[in-house]
């Protein structure tokens, strides 16, 4: 039955049913494909797979080292700004100081400017008042000694011979005094 | 209207083992259709369980070609 | 019947992309001829050296293409593992690593025109679940010793429950290379199939052959999204197993 069934199924020539099940060709199949997997067992285990795993691994490496080196840089990056922002502070409370000195300074000069100044009036105020005294006291001595003379010219007119210097010198204050 | 009635046998045979293959399908259908249903409501988790996707349908195709294997059966070897 | 169809040009042999034939000579095949198998096995290997071995040379920090895919592959399977079957998993890598790379290669190997699609084949698709299947079994009793049993053991249920649970559970388990395999194979032969009946009513239609062309190139473009996918899957089922084996309380 299976001979003619066969036959009759795949048309006229002999071919054969179903090739799967052609046992007669088992023992070469299953031989070649023994070596087939030896073959490539072989190669991928000694060759092909540790080479990728390494090549993966280095990769991985690089990455690792990549994103480390990354990190480490962020983290100079953050250092830089901390260290440019305190000098930034630094820099302002500088300022400041320079800024209070320089105020304190000009103060300090000027205050001092200003006693200096103070007292150059003060001085010259007194130099002044001393020259407005000697002045007074020459024109008040002039005046003396214009009215002692004109008192003793006076005197002399008057009365001539009658008078000393002296007296009439003590006459002329009194009067001035009074 | 001449013929070997085992042929006749053979290819009735044949077609009936093919309903088998629309088992398959059904059981396919279910399975894909299941999990996309489940990962359109957790999209999140569907990722990890395209594995389990396909050894489910493995399973259900498997049944449908011992079918079209016992059509094939038929048809050239027995 | 279909004598009738071979002679109108309807002539569609979707299993022959599928056989397995001698290069050289046209013998019986032995276990050691050179066949269609071996050499798109060869060229499977082949591409993986180019893809994982050449286009990684040099070690490029910023990589290039082809150093972006074989280290796509690599990080995809390593979190898969990672992910599924935990950190203990890992030292399985190689091995997980070679069968998806295998199964992915080969998917899309045997989607060029004219290939020969080796995880097509039960043979090859069993082999690759049996070495799980047994990897992960004595693993799992290498490591938990009796107590991997505890795997069919639910000790959630209700006692009663708990030898139907496991001897459904043993079943499934036994059940799991056969699944394996035949999910494998059987979702590459389909498509390679289909498209070989759409490419059989093509010559068949005359003018109209611009339709199945059409359907050809929407299964083509499905095709090419269930290699990678059933590559995927073939490798996180390892995983899974996998898992069962280092963590086999439920």
């Amino acid at each position: 039955m299976a001979d003619t069934t066969t036959g009759t199924a795949s048309g006229a020539e002999s071919a054969p049913g179903m090739p799967q099940l052609d046992f007669s060709t088992f023992p070469n199949q299953i031989f070649w494909l023994f070596v087939t997997l030896v073959v490539l067992y072989l190669i991928l285990s000694r060759v092909a797979l540790p080479r990728i795993a390494t090549v993966l691994a280095e990769r991985q490496g690089a990455i690792q080292r990549d994103l480390d080196k990354a990190e480490e840089m962020k983290r100079a990056a953050v250092n830089a700004e901390n260290v440019y922002n305190q000098a930034l502070a630094e820099a302002r409370a500088h300022a400041g100081d320079i800024v209070n000195e320089a105020k304190s300074e000009i103060q300090k000069d000027l205050d001092k400017a200003i006693v200096k100044a103070d007292s150059e009036i003060a001085s010259k105020a007194a130099e002044s008042e001393k020259a407005i005294g000697e002045i007074r006291n020459s024109a008040i001595k002039s005046i003396q000694e214009v009215a002692n003379s004109t008192a003793a010219d006076i005197v002399k007119a008057m009365m001539p011979g009658t008078s000393d210097a002296k007296t009439i010198k003590a006459a002329v204050a009194a009067r001035m005094k009074g | 209207m001449e013929g070997n009635i085992a042929e006749l046998g053979q290819y009735i045979g044949a077609g009936l083992a093919c309903i088998g293959m629309g088992g398959a399908g059904i059981g396919v259908g279910t399975v894909a259709g299941n999990f996309l249903s489940g990962a359109l409501r957790n999209p999140a988790a569907a990722g990890a369980q395209t594995a389990t996707l396909f050894i489910g349908i493995a399973f259900a195709e498997a049944l449908g070609i011992f079918s079209f294997l016992v059509a094939l059966l038929l048809m050239f070897a027995v | 019947m279909a004598k009738e169809e071979a002679g109108n040009g309807f002539n569609i042999h979707p299993m022959d992309q599928f056989e397995i034939k001698s290069l050289f000579g046209d013998g019986p095949i032995h276990w050691y001829s050179f066949t269609n198998a071996t050499l798109w096995m060869g060229l499977a290997i082949l591409a993986v050296i180019l893809l994982l071995v050449v286009g990684t040379r040099k070690r490029a920090i910023i990589p290039t293409r082809t150093q972006s895919i074989a280290e796509m592959a690599y990080g995809f399977v390593y979190k898969m593992i990672e992910d599924v079957a935990g950190k203990e998993g890992l030292k399985f890598f190689p091995y997980i690593f070679t069968l998806f790379i295998f199964v992915l290669v080969s998917n899309f190997l045997g989607l060029l025109p004219m290939s020969f699609t080796t995880t097509s084949h039960i043979a090859v698709t069993a082999c690759l679940a049996m070495g799980v299947f047994l990897t992960v079994t004595i693993y799992g009793f290498y490591k938990n010793g009796m107590k991997f049993l505890g795997l069919f053991w639910v000790s959630s249920a209700p006692l009663a429950l708990r030898p139907i649970l496991a001897i459904i559970e043993l079943i499934s388990y036994f059940v799991r290379p056969v699944s394996h395999s035949i999910r494998l194979a059987g979702n590459v032969m389909a498509g390679h199939a289909v498209i070989k009946v759409f490419a059989g009513f093509a010559g068949a239609l005359g003018i109209w052959a611009a339709l199945p062309i059409i359907s050809i190139t929407a299964v083509y473009g499905l095709e090419v999204l269930v290699a990678g996918i059933q590559a995927y899957v073939f490798t996180i089922l390892t995983c899974v197993y996998l898992n069962d084996a280092l963590h086999p309380s439920h």
